[in-house]
């Protein structure tokens, strides 16, 4: 693949000291390193509690106290979370929720801001009369529609989904991904995505990371990860997703 | 509309049950006809002032003659003055709401944000200052605090004369003044307890997964705080003002006293050592009309704070 890098990361450690007088000092990410090329999903699959979700916080900024590098060659990527029921303020509309990165990236024209969410409620396919809802009127799958939405309105090239289909039925999984895989063609977006099920990155995803206790054990393509994984950590993880 | 309505028949009907209750109460007391008469009196003549007064009817009788009587705007008559009851506590009642409405725009005023910068500044020096300082003056009752200022404001720095009330006729501002530190006392321990859980629900909104959301789209702590958490944070802190305010009559009776505020919390004490029972039972049955209204109108506006409660 020739295409530029998007994101970079190299040698990224993060980690934090237990409570206490006999603190120790806890490595979440250990030395990890990677490659994302513009127009490219990469999924990050590995269990609970192994770094994924610190790893998504560091690139964004959002985690105090790391080493290594985290180079955008894009604006800021924007992330989408994984339990729709919380990510978004019971007190706002949607419309509100849609604004408000647009609001905090100097957008001032009010009916400017309106424009683009009616434009990307229609691109995840919601009605734009749902501006006027709050999040408790809407389904599981409207507000992780909502969520992306909000995630894609200032336009980034990278999106980081932490788990966003693992809180909904699998009926709506698939319509979710569906959609990730539609914007993904329509923008040119790339995703690094993140799950603990395989399937699901099986579907989306060109390539794969594996992460176990804070290091990458094995990276490659999807095909080559399903059908020769080397890592037995990997075999580990295909055999229990069978 | 018809959560409105809903919620006004409970009103009315808790008014009913608790004046029934006053009205009960009272009679389990004993009648004051003994007492208005003196030691000297013969039991005939008790007797014949009972037979007057109407203490010989059964008490669902006497409940239904007053309730009548309230209902058409005659509260009866006062046993030590022999005055109507309506214009003795129509008299006093505007100095006991002013007090108590400015006692609720002084909780109101020093509570938001205090708690509000106590919250952003969670764990620094201002915070801590204002927590310590709460939960000294939480643990104060008002009464005290009332002393405490007549000292201090009255009697140090010349502020106010304690006892020299001035009347709002005579001189408004010098009226409001005067309530001033009797507002002051009462609104003290309510304001510490409301900044306290203030902050506390800002602190526990800004820890909620759709801050974490505002956090990824480059919104400031700020920004969270003003446009995301404050909103929600508010809704617990709506229904405690609202109980609040039922504290707050409840102290101004109190603080009446210690600042000799002619209010209606002076007549009450004064009726209820008197036995004055007509009197005792209006301003009992006003005082539940106030603080009922004030809770009705705080479920007005739990419902535009929280839209998730205008559907149900």
């Amino acid at each position: 693949m020739t295409a530029e890098p998007i994101l970079e990361v190299r040698d990224l450690c993060a980690g934090y000291r237990t409570r206490g007088r006999a603190g120790r000092d806890r490595q979440v990410l250990d030395h990890v390193s990677f490659t994302i090329h513009s127009g490219e999903a990469l999924g990050l699959v590995g269990e609970s509690g192994c770094g994924k979700s610190t790893l998504a916080r560091t690139i964004l900024g959002m985690q105090a106290g790391y080493t290594g590098l985290v180079c955008h060659n894009s604006q800021r990527p924007q992330m989408v979370f994984q339990d729709p029921f919380s990510a978004l303020n019971p007190a706002r509309t949607v419309g509100w929720i849609l604004e408000e990165p647009l609001r905090i990236a100097g957008q001032s024209s009010r009916a400017e801001r309106r424009r683009r969410v009616d434009e990307l409620l229609e691109q995840v396919g919601l009605s734009p009369a749902y501006a006027a809802r709050r999040p408790h009127e809407l389904s599981g799958g409207q507000r992780q529609r909502v969520c992306i939405a909000s995630a894609l309105i200032v336009r980034p090239r990278l999106v980081i989904a932490d788990e966003p289909v693992s809180a909904l039925d699998v009926t709506i999984q698939a319509q979710i991904l569906q959609l990730l895989a539609d914007l993904r063609q329509e923008y040119q977006l790339s995703y690094l995505f993140i799950s603990h099920d395989l399937n699901v990155v099986y579907q989306l995803c060109d390539r794969v990371i594996v992460m176990k206790e804070g290091r990458i054990v094995e990276e490659n393509t999807v095909d080559e990860i399903f059908d020769h994984p080397r890592h037995p950590y990997t075999r580990q993880l295909l055999e229990a997703a069978e | 509309m018809k959560y409105l309505i809903k919620k006004l028949c409970t009103l009315i009907i808790t008014l009913f049950i608790l004046s029934l209750l006053a009205f009960s109460a009272f009679s389990i007391i004993g009648d004051p006809a003994a007492s208005m008469l003196g030691t000297n009196a013969t039991p005939e003549q008790v007797a014949q002032l009972r037979h007057e007064l109407g203490f010989d009817r059964p008490l669902l009788v006497q409940y239904g003659d007053w309730l009548s009587g309230f209902l058409r705007g005659d509260m009866g008559t006062s046993y030590s003055y022999s005055l109507p009851v309506s214009g003795m506590v129509l008299e006093k009642l505007p100095t006991t709401f002013v007090l108590t409405l400015m006692a609720l725009a002084l909780n109101v005023a020093a509570a938001i944000p205090l708690g509000i910068a106590a919250a952003r500044y969670a764990g620094g020096l201002f915070d801590r200052v204002v927590t310590v300082l709460n939960q000294v003056i939480m643990s104060i009752p008002p009464f005290f605090t009332g002393i405490l200022l007549t000292c201090l404001f009255g009697l140090v720095f010349r502020l106010f004369t304690p006892g020299a009330f001035v009347s709002y006729a005579e001189n408004p501002w010098g009226f409001l003044g005067y309530l001033f530190f009797p507002a002051l006392s009462i609104a003290a321990p309510r304001t510490a307890m409301t900044v306290k859980l203030l902050r506390s629900s800002i602190l526990e909104q800004l820890g909620q997964d759709y801050i974490r959301t505002a956090y990824s789209r480059g919104s400031s702590r700020t920004m969270a705080l003003w446009g995301h958490a404050l909103r929600n944070a508010l809704i617990p802190v709506i229904t405690f003002t609202a109980v609040s305010v039922a504290e707050m009559v409840a102290g101004s009776i109190v603080v009446e006293q210690v600042f000799s505020v002619p209010g209606i919390g002076r007549l009450l004490l004064a009726s209820i050592s008197s036995r004055d029972f007509p009197v005792v039972q209006a301003i009992v049955v006003i005082l539940a009309l106030w603080v009922a209204a004030v809770n009705l109108l705080a479920d007005v506006l739990y419902q535009y704070a929280d839209p998730r409660i205008r559907l149900s």
